[in-house]
């Protein structure tokens, strides 16, 4: 035992690399073998998965792990004055990424045998699906920023292609097209901010940039707080904050696996395991971390207001993934690791159960989005109903399930770092998410049965993963409970370990609004004593800027409309009609004086012999003047 | 005399020419073969001689000197280094696909052959010549076979064949003028007569006064920049690659281009630091034009090879940008990011090719869905384009990077703003990607048959290396940095002597 | 007074101007060869004052003398031939209408 638990410490390397091995593999031979190539790339994961194990065991067994990182590492490239490794960074927050991410895929990857079973490009889903975990493991155990960059990168080509897998909809295509733009301008932040921490502080390597950091702050302030702004525009992009949370949504194009592992588990979250990894530079620049709390707090309110009114049960849950991001975002800008990488590894749980429980829905209704359009499933489905009741529960908050302990830490953590406004908003939030889930629930799986649905509950193959996470879901939040003995916040923190504290008032509070919005729901959706068109009548201007999402994608298509294609065609006109109009130009003026000059050709020998002599003299004289004047020259120079 | 690779791989399109002349016209799989063989032998060698280089000996090797003209001090020296490497690899790989790009050519076959070799040995020659006159005599002579491909096998569409062909044979000749122009000053003002020559390895130890240096350098930068489609002197590009057959856009775009960046470093910094250091800045603001203003034109596009004559010329300004920081890590990027880009343009302009050759088309709106029925051209063109917009683990990343960080320390404001220039890639290539790839099945293509057999060539090989080079920068990282330290080095040194000697040498 | 350098000289370019007064402005074929002729005496007069007065030893001066009579009268032979040609083609020996070559 201790011998794979050392083995996989020490290879770690190895865990992103079998999931690659499989994309090779199915990529280079198992095209047309769907059940080789689905095998394949569940026993690599699954493999990948274990070795995962092993290094949160390793991780266990020597507690000093958690504050001195184990690093290794392999030259990249290098040259005088920059040297980039790519290797591995074992503490305990990657440990939690690794085991996190090598779960939800391996599971997730069993479920698609099932969801996309039939489908003609299903080995071409499993080579993506393994490029992606091979990916996102490779960012969780990056040792430098570029390496980081790097894979982040390639979580973003991953998810570009599975968002676009079913590339001939328009609509997802233009999807995958925004989502790579979108997080393409976060990229860009991210990108100037890794520049300007090499150039002046001559190291990427997070180890040793948390070793200089502390002293460079005192110096350069104002560029420290410079690049965290920087480099928290990458998160921006990629985890989904306010304003570039426009692709996630969209994202729900792809495959419902897909959401359930990149949109809503993994790739979404690597912007705030990036912030997690720079966890020391914004620590020592107040004005970037404070920024990085209130915009976290600002996009879970945000999202959540829109995802009250949405229709479709997939965008409900991108906008609350947006929201629940918000949350971790705001946990690390309120000073708060653990509480942050704690509801991280929760909203793994419950959200890709939530995701697949409503590609259940979906497979089973042919693709009918509209939750208005459903109704009373749980008669047929009743395990994915249940499924789903327990994942919006423990988004909800309602104890003991995980949602609850991990959102109750972020709160007290908020309240007591003395950020009471975003206290109270973060409160109002989880009001609104108990109800929009709730709202959810309660329309598309009960109440009354729409006739023209013929729903079948999943096959096992869906059921069994979605089973593991439901029993996640309720269980997995007990290890971060304050009355656990150096339990989650003991392994994945930053500084010294504080006991997580029980705050009855908080919690007490957090329970309340959560019934509340579920009571609501109830009311409106369950029970009917209220229309839900009433409402939205009476709430008018807000019921349609929430519905229209405060009409911010219509904002970026202006701007990508007016100004980049309206620069592209102004530039044009510039380039042929002045820049090219300047060279060809030139030409007509060659041609134009030939054709005047050509008459000079009069074929009159006396003409051209006249010019000869004319000439000749003409350089006689000349010359004469020259040396008259090369004379004068060299007699003023010895005069001087 | 020793066995030097670069040297038979230089003679082998020579020889392979040459047999073709024998080979009766009709004879079109004979002639294929023999083109191909002997741009495979090529590029044999040219891997042989890229992976047996000695980095601890570094400085050229496989060097053959024979002199020629000895009145004039010309030599017939031929040798590679950490630089030139590189760029011998690059024009190999790029020769031998265009081989099999040209694959369905039935036009005068064996005349486009012929043409095509000679094309490839005189860009091969100018780079591995180490004396200037038979660097120029090279470069000279790729002029005459790409004027006649254009105008012979060369398409019409936004202009005609015969102008794109003239402009882009004009605008070489007008660049190469200066070049001369400046390539004889340094000549006669390197050393008294009598011990004149054409070495590079004699011209760059002469020294020269400071305001030789920059009116000089002028020319030069003239000649090498508008080889190199510097803004504003690169509207040649998108004309002359939508005009060209596909073989020619891919050497021109891939690797005939970047004898302008290779001029510049090997013979304009190197023997002429000073001029360097003055202009400088002039070439990094012109570069930043380049990434920006091509960048954003490439968006009004509808043409694919506009698209992609565009981003060619954006993509030089990073190339342009790293040069002008002179420093390690910059011109390290720029060199670096000339392999890069050979490898991608050529690939996209190989897959166009196909896309042409079947649909008869180019225009974007046109075009839609052909992932359906084209399969293997839809994985080449999103390769192509993805390395164009700097995916890591393809190979322009590596490059990009370094080259962000070079010049970013010479030109902060400016890096940033060619790093913006990713976004605006970013933008035009997806759409690109996404109108012409993606979306619904077109009937009018369904029977259209995907490449295959010879035709995979270009899409393995430079795929293949568009891959392996990005997941294993080292290996060109390394070499490229082989070339550039020690030349880096050398005109830092001179910069500092100089300028700490004379002060202000007029 | 002495009959020096300068006197043959002037008569030379007296000579010469003359000529190329021929050689430019007469309409006839004929007139401009004798113009040439003109010409080429004049250089003639040259060499040999030359020679007379800057190296009197050797004959060098005479000796291109002699070759540029070779060479006029074989112009001659050669211009009249043309002019006789032309004469028979155009049935004119103008200058001005032997224009065939322009533009």
């Amino acid at each position: 035992m201790t011998d794979f638990v050392n083995f996989a410490l020490y290879h770690a390397w190895l865990i992103p690399a079998l999931p690659f091995l499989a994309f090779v593999l199915i990529v280079f031979g198992l095209r047309r073998h769907e059940k080789a190539a689905a095998a394949t790339a569940i026993s690599l994961t699954g493999i990948s998965f274990l070795l995962a194990l092993g290094v949160a065991g390793a991780v266990f067994s020597r507690p000093e792990l958690v504050e001195k990182p184990l690093v290794y590492s392999a030259r990249w490239f290098s040259m005088a004055g920059l040297s980039v490794e790519m290797g591995c960074l074992i503490d305990g927050t990657s440990a939690m990424m690794l085991f996190v991410v090598t779960l939800i895929s391996t599971l997730v990857m069993i479920y698609s045998t099932g969801y996309m079973h039939g489908d003609e490009g299903f080995t071409r889903f499993f080579a993506y699906l393994s490029l992606f975990a091979a990916s996102m493991l490779g960012l969780v155990i990056a040792t430098n920023f570029l390496q980081l960059f790097v894979f982040w990168e390639l979580v973003g080509l991953c998810s570009y292609l599975l968002i676009g897998y079913y590339y001939y909809k328009v609509s997802a295509r233009e999807a995958a097209k925004k989502a790579f733009m979108t997080t393409r301008v976060g990229d860009f932040g991210l990108l100037v901010g890794i520049v300007l921490i090499q150039t002046f502080l001559g190291t990427m390597d997070f180890v040793e940039l948390s070793g200089k950091l502390p002293a460079f702050a005192k110096e350069a302030p104002v560029l420290l707080t410079t690049i965290g702004f920087l480099v928290f525009i990458g998160p921006i992009g990629k985890s989904g904050q306010f304003p570039l949370h426009v692709w996630l949504p969209d994202a729900m194009e792809g495959p419902s696996p897909v959401s359930a592992l990149i949109h809503a588990a993994t790739m979404v979250v690597a912007g705030v395991y990036l912030v997690a990894r720079a966890f020391t530079m914004f620590s020592v620049a107040p004005e970037a971390q404070h920024f990085v709390a209130y915009l976290g707090g600002f996009t879970a309110f945000f999202a959540a207001s829109i995802a009250l009114t949405q229709r479709e049960m997939k965008r409900i849950l991108a906008y609350s993934t947006i929201s629940q991001l918000g949350y971790m975002i705001m946990a690390l800008g309120v000073g708060s690791l653990t509480a942050s990488m704690f509801h991280l590894m929760t909203h793994a749980y419950f959200k890709a159960l939530m995701f697949l429980a409503a590609g259940s829905a979906l497979h089973a209704l042919h693709g009918k989005a509209d939750i208005f359009e459903m109704g009373g499933l749980y008669r047929k489905m009743p395990w994915t109903a249940a499924f789903m009741v327990i994942g919006a529960i423990a988004i909800a908050g309602i104890p003991p399930f995980a949602g609850f302990w991990s959102k109750d830490e972020i709160l007290v953590m908020t309240k007591l770092h003395g950020f009471t406004g975003l206290y109270y908003l973060a409160s109002v939030t989880a009001f609104m998410t108990a109800f929009y889930m709730f709202r959810m629930v309660f329309t598309a799986f009960f109440g009354k049965e729409n006739p023209e649905n013929h729903p079948h509950e999943s096959p096992v193959s869906m059921l069994v993963p979605m089973g593991v996470l439901a029993v996640l879901s309720v269980v997995g939040g007990l290890v971060g409970a304050p009355f656990v003995a150096k339990g989650f916040g003991y392994w994945v923190r930053y500084g010294a370990y504080h006991h997580p504290e029980f705050h009855a008032d908080v919690a007490g509070i957090s329970v309340l609004l959560a019934l509340l919005g579920i009571a609501l729901a109830w009311t409106i959706y369950g029970a009917k004593k209220v229309a839900a068109k009433d409402l939205a009548a009476k709430a008018g201007f807000l019921y349609t800027l929430s519905y229209n999402k405060y009409y911010i994608d219509e904002l970026f298509q202006w701007i990508n409309r007016v100004f980049a294609d309206g620069t592209g065609k102004i530039l044009y006109w510039v380039d042929l009609y002045i820049v090219d109009g300047i060279v060809n130009g030139l030409a007509r003026l060659t041609a134009f004086a030939g054709e005047r000059f050509r008459y000079v050709q009069n074929g009159q020998v006396q003409h051209y012999a006249l010019v000869f002599f004319a000439s000749v003299v003409f350089i006689i004289l000349l010359s004469g003047l020259l040396g008259v004047t090369t004379a004068g020259v060299q007699s003023g120079g010895v005069a001087g | 005399m020793n066995f030097s690779p670069i040297a038979i791989a230089l003679l082998a399109p020579i020889v392979g020419a040459m047999l073709l002349i024998f080979i009766p016209k009709d004879e079109r799989r004979l002639i294929r073969w023999i083109a191909a063989f002997s741009m495979g032998i090529a590029l044999l060698l040219s891997l042989a001689a890229y992976f047996m280089y000695d980095f601890v000996k570094g400085g050229f090797q496989y060097t053959i000197s024979i002199p020629w003209v000895k009145e004039l001090g010309i030599t017939l020296a031929l040798g590679a280094d950490g630089l030139s490497l590189p760029m011998l690899l690059l024009t190999n790989l790029i020769g031998f696909s265009a081989i099999f790009a040209s694959w369905n050519i039935d036009k005068r076959t064996k005349e486009f052959f012929i043409l095509l070799l000679l094309l490839i040995a005189g860009v091969m020659g100018t780079f591995v010549s180490l004396d200037l006159f038979v660097f120029f005599l090279f470069y000279e002579v790729v002029v005459i076979p790409i004027y006649i491909m254009v105008i012979i096998w060369g398409s019409s569409k936004r202009v005609t064949k015969e102008y794109a062909g003239m402009k882009l044979t004009i605008y070489l000749l007008i660049g190469s003028a200066f070049l001369l122009v400046g390539l004889v000053a340094l000549y006669l003002n390197a050393y008294p007569a009598g011990q004149r020559t054409f070495l590079m390895s004699a011209l760059a130890q002469a020294s020269f006064s400071e305001s030789f240096q920059i009116y000089c350098f002028a020319l030069l930068a003239f000649g090498f920049g508008s080889l190199l489609s510097m803004f504003p002197f690169h509207s040649w590009s998108p004309d002359g690659y939508a005009g060209a057959p596909t073989a020619v856009s891919m050497i021109h775009a891939g690797v005939l281009k970047k004898i302008g960046g290779y001029g510049l470093l090997r013979i304009g910094v190197l023997t002429l630091p000073l001029g360097a250091k003055f202009w400088a800045p002039v070439i990094a603001l012109l570069a930043v034009g380049n990434v920006a203003y091509a960048g954003f034109i490439a968006l009004a596009q509808k043409d694919l090879k506009y698209v992609v004559g565009y981003s060619s010329v954006s993509h030089m300004g990073y190339v342009l940008i790293g040069l002008a920081a002179m420093n390690v890590i910059g011109v390290n990027g720029a060199v670096a990011n000339m392999f890069a880009h050979g490898v991608m343009s050529a690939l996209f302009f190989a897959m166009i090719g196909w896309v042409y050759e079947r649909t008869h088309t180019r225009w974007i709106p046109d075009l839609g869905g052909l992932g359906h029925q084209m399969p293997r051209v839809a994985t080449g063109m999103l390769l192509a384009g993805m390395a164009g917009l700097g995916l890591p683990g393809l190979v322009s990343f590596v490059p990009e990077f370094t080259i962000f960080i070079g010049s970013f320390a010479a030109y902060p404001v400016l890096a940033v703003l060619a790093i913006a220039g990713v976004v605006i890639t970013a933008l035009y290539t997806l759409r690109v990607l996404a109108n012409v790839l993606f979306g619904p099945r077109r009937a009018e293509f369904d029977d259209l048959q995907d490449i295959k057999g010879p035709e995979m060539v270009p899409l393995v090989v430079l795929g293949a290396v568009l891959i392996l080079a990005g997941m294993f920068p080292w290996y060109l990282m390394d070499m490229v940095n082989a070339g550039v330290q020690p030349i880096v080095d050398t005109v830092l040194a001179k910069v500092s002597q100089m300028t700490a000697l004379g002060g202000g040498v007029k | 007074m002495t009959i020096g350098l300068e006197h043959y000289l002037a008569v030379g370019a007296m000579l010469f101007c003359i000529g190329l007064y021929g050689v430019l402005t007469k309409r006839n074929a004929v007139a401009v060869l004798m113009g040439i002729e003109l010409m080429l005496n004049s250089v003639n007069i040259n060499l040999v004052a030359f020679n007379r007065f800057v190296a009197p030893a050797d004959f060098v001066g005479q000796l291109f003398a002699v070759f540029v009579i070779v060479v006029a009268a074989a112009e001659v032979a050669v211009g009249l031939a043309l002019v006789i040609s032309i004469y028979r083609l155009r049935d004119s020996i103008h200058v001005d209408d032997l224009n065939l070559l322009k533009w």
